[in-house]
């Protein structure tokens, strides 16, 4: 069915938002990368036949709808019951017909599927109670968990395009642009930059043909914000190009994928399928004249390939190597013509921005970073998962209210952001407002909007190794201080770690990390040192302790660190024993057991598992002296 | 072992290169393609891909080189990613290699000599809230644990039998 006008676009929002208004209840299984692998695939399966079941004996409808990601990937499988409110967290296959009797029937609410505090061990009930959901705002992400991602009808129920049939219906391309403006937003990216500015400078750029990009490459460890996006609410994604084609006066759109996520790769051709199928994209969209249509693009597995120019070559089929930036790609970008390329969380708030305004997005966030932000919430923390958050909250309310604290509540000692260019931030910079030039102030950067949680139990001068080996791994090779400069760091890293640390070091460090600051072709080099200079900065002692003591203060490092069993603690459970990879622990249940230090590969395995606490690091050079002891 | 490589059936590549415009902008998507229809990009295979698509040889042997989803050698049966991004790495991403590596005798980028297993390391899947993660096949593993690793290789053996 081809919608040709806005009168037939709003009888289609009808027709859906009716769809399901019959419906007793409404299921929603999280079925995003988190949940499938916690079996979420068995549990839709499950409700969609009990739903069948009860629908051919003419009891009352119940739609079952897989949903993209909650978030709250740590409890899955999610289930959401509509409009109850009620969540279920962990809910097997086998329990599926019980919670269809029990509680969609009879209202009963089963407190073992109930989410529980961990703070105060309390059960809560409402999806909007939990702090995980209680404390965010979500914008880019509005949509995610409350449709079925392959079903367009449930996007427009829930006002996707609404934004678009603006834009075409009621605003010129200008005025499209001038509300992004007035938005404020800003790249999601990482580097922040005006979204409007960059649309205007390629409008202005020469030439009739120009492309609008997504980019879908996130390659920082430790976020999926994107992912989830292009999984669960793939449509906001399509919507934001739409939108900014016409404001450019583009035709042609390109979706990058990295190759890592193949259901967003699945979810995005349904889903611009389908928008093709109702006239929101190809030829004369909704009637208007205007032709706009877009093609994915898989990327081949390579880090660099997020950087703009790298990512347009790989579009294009070459070899992902970046260029210097003296010409802007809104000038000369994909196959050298005008080009806008945006991080899929950027495309995905345009389509709020203009269907509720830029002034409504502005007045959101701080001053200079305006709206929302995605973060992937990550680490030793205890809720990990997905949150959006107004710009400005405080890195403590972050990690101990939303994400309810540190693992085992061992000692926090930073959170890592912005991946391998970004950085990591200490304890006492926790009240420290996240917006994009506070984190750069601290050291650190946004990028993609990864947060790992560390404790006492990270090694800081790992993290930077880390980092480095990733690096080396990534980098594409077309520049010196980047390829050779990593790879020496990365000498001087191997031998703090494994106890060859020397003076002078630290400082050998710090030049070479000038060096390719200084004399990097693209920003991945340019930034590539920052994990290296923010551990230095706030967390030189650990430094120190490598190399003049040849001991890791966390207990981290293999080579410098032992383990050791405490007599008084030891309650003989045996637990160590049966994770030990190389059979070093021996010692009868209920009695002392003692580690072999010649077999023992300091993995640590023993110490995570051990309930009495019994297990202890020690520095491996002051074993003979404590052995003594 | 180059005789092995090569003697390939050239049938489904020709298949492949149907679906694309022969131009340079369509060659990592034709890589993509036959590395899934053959498991690897066997050398015979590239020639033919360079000469319809119009590109020299030493291109598409730098693309194919440049980007991590492709493999010039034969892969196992079953390939097991083990996540290494940095939730993955804090939470003990590095046992699991170690552990793998003691049961199957191979480490990362390696292929166990009965082709059952390839073993790789991918700088982050995207699902870091279940940190560490392993994918055997198509399978996620979440908070994967070392002592696990002989069953999931046991499923994997029976699900590739099937």
């Amino acid at each position: 069915m081809q919608i040709e006008s806005k009168a037939a676009f709003e009888s289609l929002q009808t027709e859906s938002r009716a769809r399901h208004a019959d419906a007793q209840a409404e299921i929603h299984v999280c079925c995003g990368t988190g949940c499938l692998a916690n079996g979420s695939k068995a549990v839709a399966e499950a409700f969609a036949a009990e739903a069948e079941k009860r629908n051919r004996n003419g009891g009352p409808k119940l739609v079952v709808k897989p949903t993209g990601c909650h978030g709250f990937c740590e409890r899955g499988p999610l289930v959401a019951f509509k409009p109850s409110g009620l969540l279920y967290t962990k809910v097997k296959a086998a329990a599926v017909s019980e919670v269809v009797e029990k509680t969609v029937e009879g209202g009963e609410i089963l407190s073992r599927f109930l989410y529980k505090d961990p703070t105060d061990k309390s059960r809560i009930e409402q999806y909007a109670d939990i702090p995980f959901y209680k404390h965010q705002n979500r914008v880019a992400m509005r949509n995610i968990g409350l449709i079925d991602p392959t079903d367009i009808l449930d996007a427009v129920a829930e006002g996707a395009y609404s934004g678009l049939a603006k834009a075409l219906f009621e605003m010129d391309p200008d005025r499209v642009i001038d509300e992004v403006e007035t938005s404020g937003l800003r790249g999601r990216g990482g580097a922040g930059f005006n979204t409007a500015r960059k649309w205007r400078s390629c409008k202005k750029a020469e030439g009739d043909r120009r492309f609008v990009l997504c980019n879908g490459d996130e390659g920082d460890p430790g976020a999926f914000k994107d992912r989830s996006i292009m999984e669960g609410d793939p449509h906001s994604v399509i919507e934001g190009l739409i939108i900014g084609a016409y404001a450019l006066g583009a035709h042609e759109g390109f979706i990058y994928v990295r190759d890592e996520y193949p259901l967003a790769i699945v979810n995005l051709m349904i889903a611009l399928e389908q928008a093709r199928a109702f006239g929101l994209l190809g030829a004369n969209i909704l009637g208007t004249g205007f032709d706009f249509d877009i093609k994915i693009s898989r990327g081949g597995g390579a880090f660099v390939c997020g950087e703009s120019s790298a990512l347009m070559l790989s579009i294009a089929g070459k070899v992902g190597e970046p260029r210097a930036k003296y010409v802007h790609s809104t000038a000369k970008g994909l196959f050298d013509l005008p080009t806008v390329l945006n991080n899929v969380e950027t495309w995905a708030n345009i389509g709020a921005i203009i269907d509720k305004g830029g002034t409504w997005y502005a007045s959101l966030g701080t001053e200079k970073s305006k709206g929302t932000k995605a973060f992937s919430l990550v680490g030793k923390v205890k809720n990990t998962g997905l949150i959006e958050l107004e710009m400005g909250t405080t890195l403590r309310h972050i990690i101990f209210d939303i994400g309810g604290g540190t693992l085992g509540d061992r000692p926090f000692k930073a959170v890592q952001t912005g991946g391998p260019s970004g950085g990591c931030i200490p304890e006492h910079l926790l009240d420290l407002p996240v917006d994009f030039e506070k984190l750069t102030e601290a050291g650190s950067m946004m990028g993609s909007g990864g947060m790992i949680v560390m404790d006492d139990r990270t090694c800081m001068v790992d993290v930077a190794r880390y980092f480095l080996a990733f690096l080396i791994e990534e980098s594409c090779g077309k520049c010196t201080p980047c390829r050779e400069g990593l790879r020496q760091m990365l000498v001087i890293y191997n031998d703090l770690v494994e106890g060859r640390g020397k003076n002078g070091d630290i400082e050998r460090i710090e030049r070479l990390a000038k060096a390719m600051q200084l004399g990097s072709l693209c920003e991945l080099g340019k930034s590539a040192p920052n994990p290296v200079l923010s551990t230095l900065r706030y967390f030189r002692d650990e430094y120190e302790a490598h190399i003049n003591d040849k001991a890791c203060p966390a207990g981290m490092c293999r080579e410098l660190t032992a383990y050791r069993i405490l007599e008084d603690l030891c309650g003989g459970c045996h637990a160590c024993v049966k994770v030990c990879p190389v059979d070093c622990i021996a010692g009868e249940p209920k009695s002392l057991h003692v580690i072999d230090h010649e077999a023992c590969i300091s993995c640590g395995a023993c110490f995570d598992v051990c309930p009495d606490e019994a297990i202890v690091t020690f520095p491996k050079n002051t074993l003979f002296e404590t052995e003594v002891v | 072992m180059t005789q092995e490589y090569c003697a390939v059936d050239l049938g489904p590549v020709a298949e492949i290169l149907k679906d694309y415009p022969p131009e340079e902008a369509s060659l990592i998507q034709v890589l993509q393609d036959v590395h899934r229809a053959y498991n690897y990009l066997p050398c015979d295979v590239l020639g033919t891909v360079a000469k319809t698509l119009n590109v020299p040889l030493a291109k598409v042997f730098s693309v194919s080189t440049f980007y991590k989803a492709f493999s010039l050698e034969p892969q196992g049966d079953t390939i097991i990613k083990i996540c290494v991004g940095t939730a993955c790495h804090i939470r003990g991403a590095g046992q699991l290699v170690e552990e793998l590596e003691r049961k199957l005798g191979v480490g990362p980028d390696q292929t166990t000599e009965d082709r059952k297993f390839t073993v790789k390391t991918v700088n982050c899947v995207g699902a870091c809230a279940m940190a560490p993660v392993m994918i055997v096949g198509e399978t996620y593993h979440g908070s994967a644990k070392p002592a696990r690793i002989g069953k999931f290789l046991a499923e994997a053996e029976v699900d590739h039998a099937d």
